[in-house]
């Protein structure tokens, strides 16, 4: 299926900048089998994303608001799962609000904890205004900066089976920024209530 | 900083956090909870988690609850006022939160910066749903801090335990 550019996107200066992948078909393509992973998404896109290909399972727990918050609620469930492999999905704008929790996580450094940025350099939910990613700004220069040892960056579809084996591998916490073109995501109608989707993760983890 | 005295409660509320299955210890340094703090670096049972702003330790015990893990935040009062939006996903989310929150701009504060928040610290918790219990004697610590464990790990809720400056001592400027 043709991604869906939204009006008023500079798909030029995105394909020109290497934001060219299709997210619909690139973040399958990392994941694999999502049932690998505990699942902890960001809002918007990458919820979509998740919910779309998990069709919305008692392994992920997705954000509808508290931006800024999925890379640690992923932290504190892999520190407290490490049985589990935890995957952080979650948008360039959504980290951007709290990169200081990759130094966090850089410290801790867990195993079995793994994140995964679906970049499209865009704020889509409010209007596909220009993030940071587009104007200069390199997430995964910031991870490693920050400590974390295990990074890449995909951004060609000759790229996606190195990053999927990278997502699931390691004895360090790993970081993957997939560069995606600012088109739509998946449409997917996901459960909203948090409350519920805890109880529905904790019931399918924990059987309480 | 009547240092001597927090230093007896303070062995005894980390013991308590541990017999109450406290795994993970998120903070933001602070002289006030330096001896949970150094107890958590040193006990290889437990994740001791400095974290760079007082939200991510919001969203890490989110993840830990997830999980089925527990945890307490630790932080001064300024915290606070980072955590407020993260606070969201422990209101709508029905998380279970313990906070123990280190009060400046309190009972005899002489940093007129630690005003503004720390006066804010009551209304804005409450505001965002967290029952905020003080605590202005050595005496009163281990029951309150007892209380508020069952009120968030047995009961569901998010409970911040305010230890006072009556508590702690005003930081000499």
């Amino acid at each position: 299926m043709a991604m869906r550019y939204p009006q008023g996107v500079d798909v030029a200066a995105a394909t020109a900048a290497g934001f060219v992948l299709d997210r619909c078909e690139a973040v399958p393509a990392l994941i694999g089998n999502p049932a690998d992973f505990l699942i902890v998404t960001g809002l918007a896109g990458t919820a979509r994303d998740i919910a779309a290909l998990t069709h919305d399972s008692a392994q992920i727990y997705t954000m509808a608001g508290a931006m800024g918050g999925a890379v640690m609620i992923g932290l504190g469930l892999a520190l407290a799962r490490p049985d589990k492999r935890v995957l952080v999905a979650t948008g360039d704008g959504e980290i951007l609000m709290n990169v200081g929790a990759l130094a966090t996580v850089a410290i801790l450094n867990p195993a079995n904890f793994s994140i995964l940025v679906v970049d499209n350099g865009h704020y889509g939910e409010t209007g596909w205004q220009k993030s940071h990613t587009s104007l200069g700004v390199d997430l995964e220069k910031i991870a490693i900066g920050s400590g974390i040892q295990r990074t890449r960056t995909v951004a060609a579809e000759s790229e996606l089976a190195d990053g999927a084996r990278f997502l699931r591998e390691g004895n360090g916490a790993a970081f993957v920024v997939l560069r995606v073109a600012p088109a739509e995501p998946p449409s997917y109608k996901r459960n909203f209530d948090p409350a519920a989707c805890r109880n529905r993760f904790r019931t399918a983890l924990l059987g309480a | 900083m009547a240092a001597d005295a927090g230093g007896r409660w303070q062995a005894a509320l980390y013991d308590l956090l541990r017999r109450h299955d406290v795994t993970q210890f998120a903070y933001v340094p602070d002289a006030g909870h330096r001896i949970l703090i150094d107890r958590s670096l040193a006990d290889p049972d437990v994740h001791s988690v400095a974290l760079t702003t007082e939200e991510e330790g919001v969203a890490l015990l989110a993840g830990a609850d997830l999980g089925g893990g527990r945890g307490v935040l630790l932080m001064q009062s300024s915290g606070v006022g980072n955590c407020i939006n993260m606070l969201s996903l422990v209101k709508g989310g029905r998380f279970p939160m313990l906070m123990l929150v280190s009060m400046r701009g309190d009972f005899g504060e002489g940093n007129p910066w630690q005003f503004p928040m720390g006066q804010a610290v009551e209304p804005v918790l409450q505001a965002m749903g967290v029952i905020v219990i003080r605590v202005d004697t050595p005496d009163e610590v281990i029951p309150t801090v007892e209380a508020a464990l069952t009120m968030v790990f047995q009961s569901g809720n998010a409970v911040a335990v305010l230890l006072t400056q009556k508590l702690l001592g005003a930081k000499a400027f």
